[in-house]
């Protein structure tokens, strides 16, 4: 690991609350915010469970001061960065200041408007539903509300994408290339992905039941995660807490499958393990693992060998906080780095709910209440289609 | 940091694979949609992994391939891609699968094939590459950040060989969406005097260039590339300040020891007008040419430029449908200047095989 | 079977096999015709969208799609009239 890159400030909206510090209420009291969809034109309205951010887009939008009528991918990732500056306490601009965001659907929920009108006219469609499909025009809605100028880029490695545009902005902040990144992402829930997951028979009808025997499937959530991160120069010269370093990460690819992981969980193994390299810990050292946890069949039963296979049989404290949020996709990298980075704040770690019984192939047991523990290393760990994995380690600030 | 290029595969509306004389003779349009010339895909992929593919992944695979049999490279240690809207033809059929079958009974292959990172993930498949596994899909700088991302990479030295590329298509429905923005030429006599005719708008294209990496200098280097930035959205003032700086501060040659500037006019008569006056006022003595006549304007086609580079730095020949402006002189340093829809601009800079001379 | 045979190449995108390929007692997964997970959630589709027959639980798939012989039979035990 090169030059040492903290976490100045966080900053989240998901299911269980609209703040940090909402989020860190509802995991200390075992809150999930998982209920039937409601916001949706879809006909899974009133029935399939999901993790919902409780603001609407008017309210978002006013939270922050923005045009409501922008995508709802944006007016989260807006609200939960802001948060996270407003949090580090200094003028990012006075500084090389970079924005990563992650996301996989970008202006989808507006394209879904655009689309069904333009099928069947294609001169038909209001094209400002349309303007900001792409993924970047996204993010740049999101620079331009945070005034942001310098270095921009969006990533979409699916479900591991903002674990990989947190790596990418300590990375450029050890190149020297920049002082300060506001890095993380952010999804929101859409016709699309939910009938997607839904095509894929992996969406529980129920409540998720991560890493337990019984699982059969995830629930989708949305929100957004980000947090400022600094270089040692920032740090000094603007006093800020440390509130975390990042000490390791490391980005593999389990080349299975399009869709499963590996029955021995290569790539996250691979991930997990270089990461501690990086971070020069032992396993022993990881005093917390937020797991992807989705509650599918597969995922759970390749991490949990992958984590048996690293760790054997004393693991450490580990959760899937998924059971409360629901699955965010390419946010849940950021939304987990900053429970992770509460672990080692408040010295904590959070439940995992609904667990019951073990995988028998592993027979994992995950920690099953909020529950105040030593932190001195926490782990998170983010996975995706198309085999994209990737393992981060934050460590207490000095 | 430097990179060394070692192999390269370029799919685009040229004959850009398995030709004997490059760009030469260059293919023409008379529309303002260029698709690629697409190679047979069977003699690259096998048929139980083409099934699934769409066409975007199909040339994304295929031109990593090409770039891998070119560096003779058996696996790289990381798969970098770029790409500005990804896997657009499945996107939009799974879009409208939902409005024809009301949400029901989908088919599920269009949804998993859609996400962006499907084609750098295809390649890991294909070549069981486990290492380092990236996707930036930020519009126009989606290739530049995965550019960028291969040369911190080379400089950490947690790769020694890199596949690099980018990769956008062009698909009935995204260009008529486009089209509605009023982007395009709404007619094209010919794509090889695109620039001749002084009217608004340019051509739709699309491609997939791959490149292999290397942090090391051998005899199988093609050119090394030095530098890459971008820039959004910028006021004309702060545009030539950044150029200037690139020149001055980042790669830190006179400016007169550039020579050959590879600029991405687009045929819209007013957007090229300011990258005529830049070229005028900067590069006076430098060879100018252009290239978004030939793989037409898309969000990753500074990777065809970076190709394009590379071969006239090889040949030391710049090829007649290229040239701009001509000068007689040896070509050891290039700059590509990549602007796209005045928002996103791009500076790479690469030189012939070996160090700066 | 013999049309069913024409729809699996049609839904997979089986191109480079004709329906003469396909054995009736081949197995259709892995070792035979080497589908996946994927081509399991694609012939659940086929079913639901051709014949009009439900398979709730993606598990079932691969008792269910063992062969061509083992889709037709639970075709016919449990097409929703």
């Amino acid at each position: 690991m090169g030059a040492p890159v903290h976490v100045a400030g966080t900053g989240v909206i998901s299911a269980i609350g609209n703040t940090t510090m909402e989020c860190f209420a509802a995991l200390k009291q075992h809150v999930s915010g998982i209920a039937p969809l409601t916001s949706l034109n879809s006909i899974h309205k009133g029935v399939l469970p999901v993790g919902e951010v409780k603001l609407s887009n008017e309210q978002l939008a006013e939270n922050v001061g923005v045009d409501k009528t922008l995508n709802r991918t944006a007016l989260l990732g807006i609200h939960a960065a802001k948060e996270a500056i407003a949090h580090a306490e200094f003028d990012i601009h006075r500084w090389r200041t970079g924005f990563i965001s992650a996301t996989t659907v970008g202006g989808m929920d507006k394209s879904e408007i655009f689309f069904p009108p333009f099928l069947v006219d294609p001169t038909q469609g209001k094209l400002r539903d349309v303007i900001y499909h792409g993924c970047g025009a996204t993010t740049d809605l999101i620079t331009a509300a945070l005034g942001i100028t310098g270095f921009t880029s969006t990533i979409n490695t699916a479900c591991s994408s903002s674990v990989n545009s947190i790596m990418l902005g300590a990375r450029l902040i050890q190149h020297g290339i920049l002082d300060v990144v506001v890095a993380g992402g952010t999804d929101a829930l859409t016709v699309f992905t939910l009938n997607g997951f839904k095509s894929l028979m992996i969406l529980d009808d129920n409540l998720c039941r991560p890493f337990d025997a019984s699982r059969t499937g995830l629930n989708l959530g949305e929100g957004a995660g980000f947090v400022v991160l600094v270089s040692d120069k920032v740090l000094e010269e603007e006093y800020l807490e440390s509130l975390a370093i990042v000490s390791g990460f490391a980005n593999t690819n389990d080349a299975f499958h399009q869709t499963a992981s590996s029955p021995d969980g290569r790539g996250s193994f691979a991930a997990m393990q270089q990461a501690l390299t990086m971070a020069d810990l032992l396993p022993s050292e990881i005093d917390y693992i937020n797991l992807h946890g989705t509650g599918t069949q597969n995922n759970d039963l390749s991490e949990g060998t992958a984590i048996k296979r690293l760790f054997g049989d004393a693991y450490p404290a580990l959760s899937s906080t998924k059971s409360m949020t629901g699955h965010t996709l390419g946010a849940c990298g950021g939304i987990e780095t900053v429970f992770s980075v509460l672990a080692l704040q408040h010295q904590c770690v959070f439940p995992n709910l609904r667990f019951e019984q073990a995988i028998p192939e592993v027979g994992i047991i995950p920690q099953k209440k909020f529950e105040s523990i030593a932190v001195r290393h926490a782990m998170s760990n983010s996975f995706g289609f198309g085999g994209n994995c990737s393992s981060i380690i934050f460590s207490q600030g000095r | 940091m430097k990179a060394y290029i070692k192999g390269i595969g370029n799919i685009s509306p040229q004959q850009t694979w398995g030709y004997n004389n490059f760009l030469d003779p260059p293919l023409e349009y008379h529309r303002n949609d260029l698709m690629a010339v697409e190679p047979d895909y069977s003699q690259w992929i096998n048929p139980q992994q083409l099934r699934r593919m769409s066409r975007v992944i199909k040339m994304g695979v295929t031109s990593a391939l090409m770039a891998l049999k070119d560096a003779e490279l058996e696996k790289p240690d990381a798969i970098i891609t770029g790409t500005g809207y990804g896997c657009v033809q499945d996107t939009t059929s799974f879009l409208t699968k939902i409005t024809d079958f009301n949400e029901q009974a989908l088919n599920p292959t269009p949804f998993i094939q859609s996400t962006h990172n499907t084609i750098g993930s295809q390649i890991a498949l294909l070549l069981q590459c486990h290492g380092y596994n990236q996707t930036y899909v930020h519009g126009a700088f989606s290739f530049e950040h995965a550019l960028l991302d291969a040369l911190m990479s080379l400089q950490e030295n947690s790769a020694q060989s890199i596949l690099v590329g980018g990769v956008d298509e062009l698909t009935q429905i995204s260009h008529a969406i486009h089209t509605r923005f009023d982007k395009y030429r709404r007619e094209v006599k010919s794509t090889l005097t695109l620039f001749d005719a002084a009217e608004a708008g340019t051509v739709a294209g699309e491609g997939a260039a791959y490149f292999v990496l290397s942090g090391k200098d051998d005899t199988q280097t093609k050119a090394c590339i030095h530098a890459v930035d971008t820039l959004f959205q910028p006021v004309q003032e702060t545009l030539l300040a950044w150029i200037e700086s690139f020149v001055r501060d980042r790669i830190n040659i006179p400016f007169e020891d550039i020579d050959l500037v590879l600029l991405g006019k687009s045929g819209d008569e007013k957007a090229d007008k300011q990258i005529d006056l830049m070229a005028k006022t900067y590069f006076p003595g430098a060879s100018l040419g252009v290239y978004k006549h030939l793989c037409g304007e898309h969000s990753v086609s500074s990777s065809f430029a970076l190709a394009l580079a590379t071969e006239i730095l090889l040949s030391q020949h710049i090829p007649e449908p290229v040239i701009h402006k001509a000068v007689s002189r040896p070509i050891r340093n290039v700059l590509i200047y990549n602007p796209y829809f005045y928002q996103h601009h791009s500076l790479i800079f690469l030189t012939e095989c070996h160090d700066i001379k | 079977m013999a049309d069913l045979k024409v729809q699996i190449i049609e839904a997979l995108n089986l191109k480079h096999l004709k329906p003469e390929d396909i054995g009736d007692d081949q197995p259709l997964f892995v070792e035979g015709l080497g589908l996946d997970s994927i081509d399991a959630l694609e012939l659940i589709v086929l079913l639901q969208q051709k014949h009009n027959t439900k398979i709730a639980n993606a598990q079932d798939g691969p008792t269910i799609f063992k062969s061509v012989r083992t889709m037709a039979q639970y075709i016919q035990d449990h097409k929703s009239s």
